[in-house]
């Protein structure tokens, strides 16, 4: 029989007092919000350690641009054993744009908030492998800051091995156009040194 | 023309330092800095066993992986800024582009998600839910189709591949009469689906439910017990329990692991509740198990998709309200109140509610959820795709190191992802 989520969440506010706010219920899931975003990992290892949340399905973020804090970080935090599912949320003002990593407390937040940190730019302290993960590295912008326009802005791959195209002209292998028959397009009709 | 160039080979024996190789207690040792030495392979992007554009750069010890680490994002899109910038209706095409082997499942998941959001999930007619489950089960059978043929092909055995796809085939079909296209779908709609199923086609669909059972029988007389098979599979890729739930491994990944967590039965939607179907489970999560689980899946989804036919209710397929579904042509070219609703729909979309939900379905990959943070109106403020290949991919770095070069070919067949999916 699955418990309801605000019975966890009941237990999560009482460990945490005020830091978490009371529980709002919209389309039959339950959202907490932590005050502290400092805490976040914290609450995450209470929730998994003493609750039995053992499995994250998900770490998002939202951009509140022009707002303060701008960030929102959301988890959504179930448990296999009591079968529920609940969110936590959590906003951090831009000029920090810092939280504390959850990657000890499970596994899968690794490639979650290398994930955010790629699109909106938000760091996780302590993570073990803080890179880009779906733009490469090096790519100056955050593409899903809400100021950042949807199509793009011109940037130049520095990494990339192949940035001109490769000569074709009188290349080796490079058949030449306009010669009437087979043989004499082919490359290896081109003997060295009779070219000139 | 240049000089060619001498290549000067290390030789081995230099290395030791004097005295015969294999006798002495200290060769280790000395071997020592042998053992030691890695090189980096890199696999992919571009690689036929990466079904797609993964990369992985691989540090070999020998033949043993000593460290991989995954690179994706080649294929992404900017799916989710996409999503920003339209209303909900139009994102359902870019959903077909998301899992492009189960495209049926991911509108219907999508426009699930939409429902929730707007609190008219509960309203939908019952004809529309089964027909959407329906869609579900073939998407899911198609893909483990794929799934398992690329999985059987990687190891070797390419009859299976050719044999899985003749099937497959039959499903496009289906998805041709039904959406008029093979691929991208774009089936459903907001609050409905956008047609009917046409004349004929639950025959067609019966007829093909006949011939894919012989088809999966056939298919595991070609692989369950075959040797080669079990000896590139068996304890290959071990995911054990504690691990697939802290990697949060989905689908038939997860299940493979033997955790019981399948959204259709823990967290139900549709009418899945109504319909009799069992969870297939692996019990030792390496590769032969999660194959074993695709395998009964495919069968139990054969089971759902009977009943479902054997029950189809009639009635309407879309729900009775002019401001969530465009309303029949005849009447919007008749009727002003039609004419409004119409006129709304197309330009402003659907008026969703401010709120946010988070949506997960039990996709053919494993739990495809949404994440929709609304502030009113018809375009979502935030669209967050948690996708299943993206999550089941994670695991591979822990997954890997141990493993032989020739392992990783099995493992990669046996995670069954799509990179369109976890790239977005």
């Amino acid at each position: 029989m699955p418990t309801p989520p605000i019975e966890l969440v009941r237990q999560i506010k009482s460990r945490f007092g005020d830091l978490i706010s009371e529980p709002i219920e919209f389309r039959g899931e339950v959202t907490i919000t932590l005050k502290d975003y400092a805490r976040v990992a914290e609450v995450c290892a209470f929730a998994k350690e003493q609750l039995g949340c053992d499995y994250l399905i998900d770490i998002t973020s939202v951009d509140h641009y022009g707002d303060d804090p701008r960030w929102t970080v959301v988890y959504e935090i179930s448990s296999l054993a009591h079968g529920c599912q609940f969110r936590l949320k959590t906003d951090i003002p831009e000029e920090i744009s810092e939280l504390p990593t959850v990657t000890h407390v499970w596994r899968t937040a690794d490639w979650h908030e290398r994930e955010i940190y790629d699109m909106m730019g938000i760091r996780f302290a302590g993570h073990p492998d803080l890179r880009r993960i779906l733009m490469w590295e090096g790519y100056p912008y955050h593409p899903l800051r809400k100021d950042f326009p949807l199509a793009g802005r011109p940037t130049d791959l520095p990494e990339v091995a192949f940035t001109r195209p490769a000569p074709l002209e009188g290349g080796p292998f490079v058949t030449t156009p306009g010669q009437p028959n087979a043989t004499e397009r082919e490359p290896r009709a081109r003997e060295t040194g009779r070219e000139s | 023309m240049s000089t060619p160039q001498e290549i000067h080979f290390r030789d081995p024996a230099s290395r030791l330092p004097g005295q015969p190789a294999m006798a002495q207690g200290s060769v280790l040792d000395a071997l020592g800095e042998i053992e030691g030495e890695t090189m980096v392979l890199n696999m992919g992007p571009s690689h036929p066993a990466t079904h797609g554009v993964l990369r992985i750069v691989l540090e070999l010890d020998g033949e043993r992986i000593s460290k991989a680490t995954p690179e994706v994002g080649y294929l992404h899109r900017g799916d989710e800024k996409i999503a920003e910038n339209m209303t909900y209706t139009q994102f359902i095409p870019y959903t077909d582009r998301l899992d492009y082997l189960s495209p049926l499942a991911n509108n219907v998941a999508y426009v699930l998600a939409v429902e929730k959001l707007m609190g008219i999930d509960g309203q939908l007619p019952p004809r529309c839910q089964y027909i959407r489950v329906i869609c579900c089960e073939l998407a899911r059978i198609s893909s483990h189709l794929l799934g398992i043929g690329c999985f059987a092909m990687d190891v070797g055995a390419m009859t299976v591949f050719l044999h899985t796809f003749t099937e497959r085939e039959k499903i496009y079909d289906l998805c041709e009469k039904l959406t008029g296209a093979r691929f991208t779908t774009s089936y459903t709609r907001i609050g409905g689906l956008a047609r009917d199923l046409p004349p004929g086609w639950v025959e067609q669909c019966r007829k093909f439910l006949g011939e894919v059972v012989v088809n999966i029988d056939e298919t595991e007389k070609l692989l369950t017990r075959n040797r080669i098979f079990i000896d590139r599979t068996k304890d290959v890729g071990v995911i054990p329990r504690e691990m697939a739930i802290d990697y949060g491994l989905s689908g038939p990944n997860l299940r493979g692991s033997g955790v019981d967590r399948d959204l259709r039965k823990t967290r139900p939607y549709l009418i899945y509740p109504e319909l009799d179907f069992e969870v297939a489970l692996g019990s030792v999560g390496d590769c032969y198990d999660r194959y074993l689980v695709r395998m009964e899946e495919m069968r139990q989804s054969v089971r759902i998709i009977h009943q479902c036919l054997d029950r189809l209710p009639e009635g309407p397929i879309n729900v009775p309200d002019g401001k969530t579904v465009l309303p029949p042509k005849h009447k919007v070219l008749t009727s002003m109140e039609e004419l409004i609703h119409q006129f709304m729909l197309v330009t402003q979309g659907v008026n969703v509610p401010p709120g946010e939900i988070y949506f997960g379905a039990d996709n053919p990959k494993g739990e495809l959820g949404f994440y929709i943070y609304s502030r009113g109106g018809g375009t979502p403020y935030r669209l967050k795709i948690r996708s299943p290949s993206f999550v089941n991919l994670s695991v591979l770095s822990r997954l890997l190191p141990g493993h032989l070069v020739a392992d990783i070919t099995a493992i990669l067949g046996s995670l069954d992802f799509v990179m369109g999916e976890c790239d977005r």
